[in-house]
């Protein structure tokens, strides 16, 4: 008796201790989780509290008054005199307008350091396609400084942050704060102009632009030559060492590191072949190859889904191998295919490490407009705008990858949008 | 003309063949009683046509593109006037591309001497004999072909079974890329480095402990003798993944049991999804998150604890890569956990065991084998993983053990020797594709071997 009791005892605090040993293991995975989803959330908190102010700039409004004389142009058809003409003279003219009171060359420069160094070209742009404005003058928002914009920005927030202003300067943009010549826009040019080395005046549309025609190149290619690769391994390859062969490559490949895909470019691509550098050409072949394996494996599971049934009828009705794939087990593995596509695409639009092997990392001003000119892509200007030392750029770096992850986001859901719609269960 | 315009006008008369070739069949069929007397429906013969219009010219194309700019390149070279003829490479290359540029326009043409100018001349002349023969032979090929697809329709002739043979000789030739990217990757790296092996001994390479890649401009330049020695940059390498590994399989792997084992559906169907959305950020953001956010954050609190934290270190690099690994594992896992049979727990369960100790004990060691290969995999990546390290790690290499240290990797150091302008035959180019081999080298290794695993356990349970 006495000993059963005893017994039940110690199974009785046994038992609490590995109840207690089961509630900590369960809390370690709610933990887990935690840590995991507190990831996803920090990561896009930080992001887009870092980014949300470089949809806006900081504008001035000043008088210009496009004087023929202060420009030097008489005839506005004239390329030589529009090159020649002294466009930065025409803001400068107004911001000492402005401030009377201000003398002497150090406060001068600092003055004119208000306005962004592309305001006189954006004056040369209005006035080119307003040809009645010259010799008027007109009341106008001018894009700032970076460092002003900064600082309009960390003020308005109540944490003003002054580090690369001078004092005068501070002064001044509260004149102008007073008198409501200061404000905040859209930032039109994040989304119409290429990439520069002032903060104020880069955008991304130049990227997006290269990071859209290198995708193109790359859909082109990658799937159709994916799609063929995966009916032939699942509806034709016979069973041999050949098959297996190229089975344990397509695996591997999916599992090589990209950068090893940019060596493969460089030496090949560009060494061998004398593809240019920089262009989409380029970046599109080595993202090919790269997305190839995923598309492959991707449409492999989607063409094993459709029953053999399907397979079966069509052979049993007379159709060849061929008719059968390609009028019954494609189109019903077509949506499958497609997904994997599109997931395929999203991984190729948010790869860089390959790229910058292959030169799409140059500096590059112009917009591309062809799949031979030089390019950039949206990751790659990312990673250049990071680098960067200006401030602004953190900033703008932000928004670029805010948008990168807009497209990202559209492109994922549309691929579970579109299996959910499409794809059919047997 | 141009490569793709010729391609369009392929495109163009291959379309053009196949209603030719089908309008053919039909023409035949009609007097016979209808495409019942055809071997095969009068579409196939309209492809066989085009096949036989298309396929010849786009090898010629292909085969074209690929091999004349080498042709040109010699033929200009060798009939190039003495006084300019190149006496090694390097001047054989440079000269080359001073013809080139000429050639294209891209350099002015004064100011340059009168033989140069002729090869440019000769150049141009010769791409342009180039481009119309090219042009007209591919007309050429595509004429004889569709008129010879043309003569082959006939009523008895089997169309279908011919377009069906084309049909997978290309599929197999897609299918074959998947071989030849392999095979480019193993040449490409292998080529360059046994150039930098000539020069540098592989002893000197794989086992020497100081990496400073610098090659000499000039003979007598200070500092000019380049030390190859990439151990520090694997142990930079293994430390940050280390690292990596540290934050990820713990996480991971609590993360795809607690959500296989013990999570409600309501649950698991919201945070399944929302890890996945780690999967799903391009590296070049985490990059930026550890070397604007982490990094810093963790260099001050190094130092409100009065510890010295680089601000490059291994920690934020690795913890932020760690954090991108998480969803690899937990699917992963996730994968292989729901793979154990429910018989397994059932027999657990009944015995008395809790619910964590049938995990612990039954369902992960019966797991273990993919575990570990999803590990590995996970492994693999964290290795071969470029931007974050890029953009958070340092560039200084470093032999240190100290996660709060800065220190280099493998990936990093390819990056940095490679982009910018870079000429083929230094030692400190080719340094990269000798990285860039051993990285390949040993993910392979470990894909293969972690891909052998997951696979050997699959058929366990199957």
């Amino acid at each position: 008796m006495n000993k059963s009791a005893d017994n039940l005892s110690k199974i009785k605090r046994s038992l609490t201790r590995r109840n207690r040993a089961e509630a900590r293991f369960q809390w370690c995975g709610r933990v887990a989780i935690f840590i995991g989803l507190a990831a996803v959330a920090v990561l896009f908190v930080d992001i887009i509290g870092k980014g949300h102010g470089a949809f806006q700039a900081t504008y001035i409004k000043l008088n210009v008054s496009y004087d023929q004389d202060l420009l030097g142009i008489e005839n506005l058809s004239d390329p030589e005199q529009l090159m020649m003409g002294n466009w930065d003279a025409v803001p400068k003219v107004a911001l000492r307008e402005k401030f009377t009171d201000v003398s002497g060359r150090r406060d001068k420069r600092r003055l004119n350091g208000l306005l962004s160094n592309g305001a006189g070209f954006d004056l040369k742009d209005r006035l080119l396609a307003n040809p009645q404005l010259l010799n008027t003058t007109e009341s106008i928002w001018l894009l700032a400084d970076d460092d002003i914009d900064t600082y309009y920005k960390s003020w308005l927030d109540g944490e003003a942050y002054a580090a690369r202003l001078s004092d005068k300067q501070v002064v001044w943009i509260d004149q102008l704060h007073e008198q409501g010549l200061i404000r905040l826009q859209l930032n039109t040019n994040l989304f119409t102009r290429g990439d520069s080395r002032e903060p104020e005046q880069a955008g991304i549309r130049g990227a997006v632009m290269g990071s859209l025609l290198t995708l193109v190149l790359t859909l082109i290619l990658s799937f159709p030559i994916g799609v063929s690769a995966a009916i032939y391994l699942e509806e034709f390859a016979p069973k041999n060492k050949w098959t297996d062969f190229i089975e344990v490559n397509i695996n591997n490949l999916a599992a090589v590191p990209s950068i090893i895909f940019g060596l493969l470019g460089l030496a090949i691509f560009i060494n061998f072949f004398h593809v240019p550098r920089s262009v989409p050409i380029v970046g599109g072949l080595v993202l090919t190859l790269m997305t190839l394996p995923t598309i492959i494996i991707t449409s492999r599971a989607a063409i094993k889904s459709v029953p053999p049934s399907i397979r079966e009828a069509a052979l049993g009705m007379g159709a060849s191998k061929y008719q059968m794939v390609l009028h019954h087990v494609l189109p019903l593995a077509l949506p499958g295919m497609l997904t994997g596509a599109i997931i395929g695409m999203a991984q190729a639009l948010g790869e860089t490490a390959p790229l910058l092997m292959i030169g799409m990392v140059a500096f590059i001003v112009d917009v591309p407009g062809s799949f031979t000119d030089p390019a950039t892509v949206l990751p790659v200007q990312i990673f250049l705008w990071a680098d960067s030392p200006e401030r602004a750029f953190i900033e703008k770096t932000s928004a670029a990858i805010m948008v990168l992850l807009t497209f990202l986001i559209i492109m994922n859901t549309s691929a579970v949008w579109l299996r959910k719609r499409l794809e059919r269960r047997w | 003309m141009q490569a793709t315009n010729i391609l369009l006008l392929l495109f163009g008369l291959g379309v053009l063949a196949f209603y030719l070739g089908r309008g053919r069949s039909l023409a035949i069929a009609a007097p016979l009683g209808g495409i019942r007397k055809l071997h095969s429906l009068p579409s196939y013969y309209g492809m066989h046509t085009a096949f036989w219009c298309a396929l010849p010219s786009l090898i010629l194309l292909a085969l074209w593109m690929i091999f004349d700019d080498p042709v040109i390149n010699s033929m200009v070279i060798g009939a190039a006037a003495a006084e300019i003829a190149p006496s090694d490479t390097a001047s054989y290359n440079l000269l080359l591309n001073k013809i080139g540029n000429l050639a294209d326009g891209v350099l002015p043409r004064a100011g340059q001497t009168g033989p140069l100018l002729a090869a440019a001349d000769h150049m141009v002349s010769l791409r342009q004999i180039s481009r119309w023969s090219l042009t007209l032979l591919a007309l050429v090929f595509s004429a004889a072909g569709l008129v010879l697809g043309l003569s082959r329709v006939a009523s008895g002739f089997r169309a279908r079974p011919a377009v069906e043979k084309v049909m997978q000789n290309l599929l197999l030739a897609c299918a074959c890329l998947a071989i030849f990217t392999t095979l480019g990757i193993v040449l490409s790296v292998l080529f360059e480095s046994i150039q930098f092996f000539r020069s540098v001994p592989v002893t000197d390479f794989v086992f020497g402990l100081d990496w400073s890649p610098q090659t000499a401009i000039r003979e007598d330049q200070v500092g000019s003798s380049g030390s190859f020695g990439a151990v520090p940059l694997f142990v930079g390498t293994l430390l940050v993944s280390a690292v990596a590994m540290l934050v990820a399989v713990p996480v991971g792997l609590m993360s795809a049991i607690y959500l296989a084992e013990y999570a409600s559906k309501r649950i698991r169907t919201f945070a399944k999804p929302a890890l996945e959305v780690l999967a799903g950020i391009p590296t070049v953001v985490y990059g930026f998150f550890a070397a604007l956010t982490v990094a810093p954050y963790l260099r001050d609190l190094g130092s409100s604890f009065g510890l010295t934290v680089s601000s490059e270190s291994a920690l934020a690099a690795g913890g932020v890569m760690g954090i991108m690994i998480i969803p690899f594992i937990s699917s992963l896992a996730d994968d292989v956990i729901t793979a154990v049979p429910q018989s397994m727990r059932d027999g657990s369960l009944a015995m008395g065991a809790t619910h964590s100790e049938t995990v612990r004990r039954v369902v992960i060691p019966a797991a273990l084998p993919g575990i570990v290969g999803g590990i590995m995999l996970a492994v693999s990546r964290a290795i071969g993983e470029t931007m974050i390290v890029v953009m958070a790690a340092g560039l200084a290499a470093k032999l240190t053990a100290n996660p709060l240290d800065s220190v280099t990797t493998v990936t990093v150091q390819i990056v940095t020797l490679l982009t910018g302008d870079q000429e083929f035959d230094s030692p400190k180019t080719l340094a990269a594709f000798a990285l860039g081999l051993m990285l390949f080298v040993v993910t392979l290794l470990l894909n293969i071997f972690a891909l052998h695993i997951v696979k050997k356990y699959r058929e366990q349970y199957e």
